[in-house]
C-alpha cells in the first residue's frame, strides 16, 4: 500500500468513526496558507515556515508544495503564464522584534516535478524597521482586474497594515512608490475586488492559541484601492473596523489568512486556515468554504451538512419528487364553516411505510412538485468521502429518505432514481453553495458525456440536466427542512 | 556613605532633569512626536469625531504578563481593584507629580495627543520605560456648561482596560483585545454640569498598547460641547 493510500484509509477511519465533514481531508495541516492556485490540473498552497500542500481533487490535501525561504504567510498571484509569490522574513512577531521583509519571487510552475519548476531570486519589495509602526511580514496580492496594477499589503497588529504598488512584469516594487496606512489592528490582510469594491480582509483577534485562539476574519471595502476601507458602519479599518466573514465554528476556531478562489461565476471559495480543529487533536488546518455574497458584502457558507431535505427549486419553489402516486391522507378533513367543539388531534404524518408498496420497484423518474413533506419528496444526503472530491467538499449521494433510492444522471443527460446506490459516478453529486446562497448540484459524471452538467429545471414541474448559468434561477436549488 | 553620596548625586541628578519645567516639557515633546504634544492651553475639546486627546498619563506599573489571553473578567477585577500608590482611585494629579509604586517612582505626564487614540506603547518606549507587561493609569476632567444626560462612554483599548466616571466603574474591556473605535459602550449615563473626572485602567502584556475613548449620545453622534482639562478642579 503506498503513501497515499494509507492515508486516504486513515482518514476515511477517521470519517467513519466520528466523522470531520466539515474540514479538508488527507493531511491538510497548514498555517497561514497562501490563497489557493490552480495549476495543471492541481491545487496549491503555501504557508509560514516553508513548503506547502497540494490536492489533486481539492478535497484530499497533502503535503509536498514547495516554497523556499522559509519565513512567514505567503500569498501568491497567478500574472500571465506565471506564479508571483510573495512571503516575509519576519524579527520575531509579538513580543520580539518588528523588522521585518517581504519578498516577492516567480515560478512557471507550482508542481515540483516540473522541469519548468524553477523559483527565480527573491527580491525585497517591502519591509519595516524596529521603531515603525508596521510589521512588513504577512502579504497579500492584489491583480486588479480593472487595470492590470498590482498591489501589496502587508502588517500585523503591530502599528499599520500598509499598500504598496507592484510591477507586474517584474514583481517588484514601482520605483518611488510610497505605502499608504489602509488599516490598524488586524494581521494577515488580503485584497480583492468585485463589483465595483474593493475589499480589505483582515484577521482580527488571538493567534497561535490553538482551541482557545480568537481568531476571525473581516472585512471593509472601498470604491479606491488605496481606501478608505469602510466595514458596515461606516468605521473605517484605520479604526478598527471590519465586518465579520467568518468565526469558530463545526469544531474548529480561528480562521485567519483569508485567500479567495474564483471557480466560475457565481461559484467562489475561500481559503483560511483554522488554528484548531477539535476532531484532530487541535491542529491547525486549512478550510475551504464557500464565499457567498450579501449586499456586496462576502461571508463565509458553512460547509454542507449532512442531513434530509427538501430540495427546491429556486425557479418555482417546487420540490424535488419521485414520479410515483401521490397518496392521499385519511382523516383530517373538517368543514371548516362549522364550528367544533371537539378538541384538535394531531394527524400522523405519512410515513414511507405507508406508501413504498405503491411504488415501481426499478428505475423512477423524477420531477418538482408542491412540497408536500411526503415520503417521496424528502432527500437524504450523504458524503461518499471514499469517491473523492472537488474543490473544497467531498461528493455526496442523495437517496429518498429511508430507502437506498439513488439520484442518478442517465446517458440521455436527464435524471432519474435508481433503486440501489452503487457508487458510481453518476450517482454521485458535487453540492457547492452560490454566492447567493442557494446551490448548484452536479453529477460527478454524465455517462457518456464530457461536458459538466448540473442539475436545472426546464419547466417548473420538470428536473434535467443542463449548462450551469448563474443567471438563471433555473441552476439554482435550496436544501431546506420543513 | 558610599550609598549616601550616591544618593545626593542621584538627587541633583534628577533635579537637574526635571527643575526647569520649560527644558521637561520641550524634552518630552520632542521625544514623544508624532504621537502627542505637550500641554499648552488651559483646557481642549475633543476632536471632530469627539475624541479625548487631552491626558494626564502614568509612567507604566510593570506588571509581567507574557500572554494577554489571560485577562479574564476576574484577572481584571483584581489588578484593577489593587491599589499600586495612594490615592489611586481619587486623586487628580498635575504634571510631574510622582508617585512610588513599589520601589520606583513614577511620573505623571500630561499630554495631547495628536491622534485620535492615544498611543500608550509609543508614550513608554519614547520615553524609554517599559512597554510590555505593563498597567497605565490614565485621568482627564470633563467640563460641562450644563447636565448632558443619556450619553455614553465608547472605549476600545489595547489590550484590556476598565474605566470610571466620577468614580462609578462604567467600562471592563477584557481578553486579549484590540483597540477598536467604539468597540464597548456603558450604559447611558450622565456627564454632570461642571466638572467630571474619567479614569482609566489599561494592562498589556507583549504588542502594541492604546485607547480610544468619547462620548456618545443616543442617536449616536459624539458629545462635542465639553471641556477638557488636567488643571486640578
Amino acid at each position: 500500500m503506498n503513501r497515499k493510500n494509507i492515508l486516504l484509509c486513515a482518514s476515511l477511519t477517521a470519517l467513519a468513526a466520528g466523522g470531520n465533514l466539515y474540514a479538508q481531508t488527507g493531511e491538510p495541516y497548514i498555517h497561514d496558507p497562501s490563497t489557493i492556485m490552480e495549476c495543471g490540473g492541481k491545487y496549491y498552497t503555501f504557508g509560514t515556515g516553508g513548503g506547502g500542500l497540494i490536492s489533486e481533487d481539492g478535497y484530499t490535501w497533502l503535503g509536498g508544495g514547495v516554497r523556499p525561504g522559509g519565513g512567514a504567510a505567503p500569498d501568491a498571484v497567478k500574472i500571465g503564464d506565471r506564479y508571483l509569490v510573495a512571503y516575509s522574513a519576519t524579527g520575531g512577531g509579538l513580543g520580539g522584534s518588528h523588522k521585518g521583509t517581504v519578498l516577492t519571487m516567480w515560478n512557471k510552475t507550482l508542481d515540483p516535478q516540473s522541469p519548468d519548476f524553477r523559483y527565480t531570486d527573491p527580491i525585497e519589495v517591502a519591509h519595516s524597521e524596529d521603531n515603525e509602526d508596521c510589521d512588513a511580514i504577512d502579504a497579500g496580492l492584489l491583480l486588479d482586474p480593472t487595470d492590470g496594477r498590482l498591489w501589496l499589503s502587508y502588517g500585523t497588529y503591530f502599528g499599520f497594515i500598509r499598500l504598496v504598488e507592484l510591477d507586474p512584469a517584474t514583481g517588484a516594487r514601482i520605483p518611488g512608490n510610497e505605502p499608504v496606512d489602509i488599516a490598524i489592528d488586524c494581521e494577515a490582510t488580503d485584497l480583492i475586488y468585485r463589483n465595483g469594491w474593493y475589499y480589505l480582509l483582515g484577521t482580527h483577534g488571538t493567534c497561535c492559541d490553538g482551541p482557545n485562539s480568537t481568531y476571525n476574519i473581516v472585512v471593509g471595502r472601498s470604491r479606491k484601492v488605496t481606501g478608505p476601507y469602510l466595514d458596515n458602519v461606516g468605521r473605517d479599518m484605520l479604526h478598527g473596523g471590519g465586518k465579520m466573514v467568518v468565526a469558530a465554528g463545526h469544531r474548529k476556531t480561528g480562521p485567519g489568512h483569508f485567500g479567495r478562489f474564483i471557480e466560475e461565476d457565481g461559484v467562489e471559495k475561500m481559503s483560511c486556515h483554522f488554528e484548531a480543529d477539535f476532531d484532530r487533536g487541535g491542529r491547525s488546518v486549512l478550510a475551504i468554504l464557500p464565499l457567498l455574497w450579501k449586499n456586496d458584502w462576502p461571508v463565509a457558507g458553512d460547509p454542507f451538512r449532512e442531513g434530509t431535505y427538501e430540495i427546491e427549486s429556486e425557479r418555482r419553489g417546487y420540490g424535488l419528487e419521485l414520479a410515483v402516486d401521490f397518496v392521499r391522507m385519511e382523516g383530517g378533513m373538517h368543514r371548516f364553516w362549522e364550528k367544533s367543539e371537539e378538541p384538535p388531534v394531531p394527524l400522523k404524518s405519512q410515513t414511507l411505510a405507508d406508501v413504498i408498496d405503491t411504488w415501481p420497484e426499478g428505475e423512477i423518474s423524477v420531477r418538482t412538485g408542491d412540497y408536500m413533506f411526503r415520503p417521496h419528496q424528502k432527500w437524504s444526503v450523504t458524503a461518499v468521502p471514499e469517491s473523492g472530491g472537488y474543490l473544497g467538499a467531498p461528493y455526496y449521494k442523495i437517496v429518498i429518505e429511508g430507502t437506498d433510492r439513488a439520484l442518478a444522471a442517465t446517458a440521455e443527460k436527464e435524471l432519474t432514481t435508481v433503486p440501489k446506490f452503487t457508487g458510481a459516478d453518476e450517482q454521485l453529486w458535487r453540492i457547492e453553495q452560490l454566492t447567493d446562497g442557494t446551490y448548484r448540484i452536479m453529477p460527478k459524471k454524465v455517462p457518456g458525456c464530457d461536458t459538466p452538467l448540473a442539475l436545472v429545471s426546464v419547466g417548473d414541474s420538470t428536473p434535467s440536466l443542463g449548462v450551469f448559468d448563474m443567471e438563471s434561477d433555473n441552476s439554482k436549488w435550496n436544501f431546506r427542512i420543513r | 556613605m558610599k550609598n549616601k553620596l550616591l544618593s545626593i548625586l542621584t538627587v541633583a541628578a534628577v533635579s537637574a532633569i526635571v527643575t526647569p519645567a520649560t527644558n521637561a516639557d520641550s524634552r518630552e515633546k520632542n521625544v514623544l512626536a508624532p504621537y502627542f504634544s505637550s500641554v499648552t492651553t488651559p483646557h481642549s475639546t475633543p476632536d471632530p469625531d469627539g475624541f479625548i486627546g487631552r491626558w494626564l498619563i502614568l509612567e507604566p506599573i510593570g506588571k509581567p504578563n507574557r500572554s494577554n489571553t489571560v485577562f479574564t473578567d476576574s484577572y481584571l477585577r483584581e489588578a484593577f481593584n489593587t491599589e499600586y500608590f495612594p490615592g489611586q482611585f481619587t486623586v487628580f494629579p498635575k504634571h510631574g507629580d510622582k508617585v512610588k509604586v513599589g520601589k520606583e517612582k513614577l511620573k505623571w505626564h500630561a499630554l495631547d495627543s495628536d491622534l485620535f487614540n492615544v498611543k500608550l506603547f509609543r508614550f513608554a518606549t519614547n520615553m524609554r520605560k517599559p512597554y510590555y507587561g505593563v498597567l497605565f493609569w490614565v485621568v482627564t476632567a470633563i467640563d460641562c456648561d450644563e447636565d448632558i444626560p443619556d450619553v455614553r462612554m465608547s472605549a476600545g483599548s489595547n489590550s484590556a482596560s476598565m474605566w470610571w466616571l466620577n468614580g462609578e466603574e462604567t467600562l471592563l474591556l477584557s481578553g486579549d483585545r484590540r483597540m477598536v473605535k467604539d468597540d464597548c459602550l456603558s450604559a447611558r449615563l450622565t456627564l454632570k454640569k461642571g466638572r467630571n473626572i474619567v479614569r482609566g485602567a489599561i494592562i498589556n502584556g507583549p504588542g502594541m498598547s492604546d485607547f480610544c475613548l468619547r462620548f456618545l449620545r443616543e442617536d449616536g453622534t459624539p458629545v462635542n460641547n465639553i471641556k477638557i482639562s488636567i488643571n486640578n478642579p
